[in-house]
C-alpha cells in the first residue's frame, strides 16, 4: 500500500514536470510545415500527411510495413487460434445486417484510401476499417469462413511489405534513389504502394484480433452449413 | 511571459485565437496526464495485462502530445510530420498490444504447466 502511495506521488510529479516542459516550450519557427507544403506540387498527392507517408519519408513507412508483418508472424509462431464453431442460427439479425455492414465497411475503407490524396484519410485509416470489418465478421462467428481463404490471408498479409519492396526496388533500379518516384506519374506509384498497403493493414489488425495462426486443416474444412443462401 | 508568447501567436498565425491557445494547452495537459496515468500504471501492478493497459494509455498520451505540439510552428498549416508519425504510430502500438498480448498469454500457459509440474514433483 505505501508502495503505490509513493508510486502516485511519483506519477504525480512526472505530470508536473512533463506539462510544466509542454507549457513553456517556445512556439518554433523551424518546422516542417511551410517545406512540405513548398514540396506537394511535386509530391503526386494534396495531403502534406499522405506526402510526408508515402513520398518524402516513405522509407519509414516501408519499415513500418514491415514491422507489421514482423507481428504477426510473431502472435503466430507464439500461439494457436481458437476457431472454434459458434453457432449464429440463432442470431437471426445479425447475419443479415453483417451481409449489409461489411460491404458498406470495405467500401468505407476503400474511400478513405481515395480521398486520402487530398484529405485527411489514407491506407492506415481505410486499414483501420476493413480491420474493423474484419473483427466484427470474427465477433459474429465467422473466423472460420475467413480461414476458408488461407492462401489469400497469406498473400494479403504480405502484399503490403511485397508491393512496397518492389517499388523501392524499382525506383532503386530506374534512378539509384530508393522511392524517389518519377514526378509526373508519383501519384500513382502513392497509389499502388497504398493500396497494397491497405489490404495488409486491414488483414493484420483483423489476424491479430483472432490471435494466432490458424489450425492445421482448418483451410480443408467444409464449413457451409451456416450460408443459408 | 506568457501573455506574451499569446500576443506573438496571434500576430504570426490568421487562424489562431484565444480558443485555439486553450484548446492547444488542454491537448498538451491532457497528453501529460495520460502519460502519469499510464506510468502509474505500469509500475503499480504486477499483474501483465494491467502492465500492457499502462503501456497503451501512456502511448495515447504520447500520440495526444505529439497532435498538438504539431500546431506549434509560425507556418499557417500544422507540422504534417508529427501527424504522420502518429498516424503510422497508432496502428503500429495496435500491433504492438496484440504481440504483448500473445507474450503475456504464453507467460501464464508457462506459469501453470510449472505449478502442475511442481505439484507432480510433490
Amino acid at each position: 500500500m505505501k508502495k503505490r502511495s509513493l508510486l502516485a506521488w511519483l506519477a504525480g510529479l512526472l505530470f508536473l514536470l512533463l506539462s510544466g516542459a509542454l507549457l513553456t516550450l517556445p512556439i518554433s519557427p523551424g518546422s516542417l510545415a511551410g517545406a512540405s507544403v513548398e514540396a506537394l506540387a511535386r509530391s503526386g498527392v494534396g495531403n502534406p500527411v499522405t506526402a510526408v507517408l508515402l513520398n518524402y519519408r516513405a522509407y519509414d513507412t516501408l519499415l513500418e510495413v514491415g514491422v507489421l508483418l514482423l507481428v504477426v508472424i510473431g502472435v503466430w509462431s507464439l500461439r494457436e487460434c481458437d476457431a472454434q464453431r459458434v453457432d449464429t442460427s440463432e442470431w437471426i439479425l445479425l447475419l443479415p445486417l453483417l451481409r449489409l455492414v461489411l460491404p458498406v465497411l470495405v467500401l468505407v475503407g476503400g474511400y478513405f484510401l481515395w480521398i486520402g490524396s487530398a484529405l485527411p484519410g489514407g491506407a492506415f485509416q481505410g486499414g483501420a476499417m476493413i480491420g474493423g470489418a474484419l473483427v466484427l465478421a470474427i465477433s459474429a462467428g465467422l473466423l472460420h469462413r475467413v480461414l476458408e481463404h488461407q492462401g489469400k490471408l497469406r498473400a494479403g498479409l504480405a502484399m503490403g511489405l511485397a508491393v512496397f519492396v518492389a517499388v523501392a526496388a524499382g525506383t532503386a533500379a530506374v534512378n539509384g534513389q530508393i522511392l524517389h518516384y518519377p514526378q509526373a506519374s508519383a501519384g500513382l506509384w502513392i497509389l499502388l504502394v497504398e493500396a497494397a498497403a491497405l489490404i495488409s493493414i486491414g488483414l493484420t489488425l483483423g489476424a491479430l484480433f483472432y490471435g494466432g495462426r490458424p489450425p492445421q486443416g482448418s483451410a480443408q474444412s467444409p464449413a457451409r452449413e451456416f450460408d443459408r443462401e | 511571459m506568457v501573455g506574451g508568447r499569446l500576443k506573438g501567436r496571434h500576430s504570426l498565425r490568421p487562424g489562431s485565437s484565444t480558443v485555439n491557445e486553450i484548446a492547444f494547452r488542454l491537448y498538451l495537459l491532457a497528453g501529460a496526464s495520460l502519460v502519469a496515468i499510464g506510468f502509474f500504471g505500469i509500475l503499480a501492478s504486477a499483474e501483465l495485462l494491467r502492465k500492457i493497459l499502462g503501456v497503451n494509455i501512456m502511448g495515447s498520451g504520447i500520440f495526444l502530445i505529439l497532435v498538438a505540439l504539431a500546431a506549434r510552428t509560425t507556418d499557417p498549416i500544422p507540422d504534417p510530420v508529427p501527424h504522420a508519425m502518429v498516424l503510422t504510430g497508432i496502428v503500429v502500438s495496435v500491433c504492438g498490444t496484440a504481440l504483448a498480448l500473445a507474450l503475456a498469454d504464453r507467460v501464464r500457459a508457462m506459469k501453470a504447466r510449472e505449478m502442475l509440474d511442481e505439484e507432480e514433483e510433490e
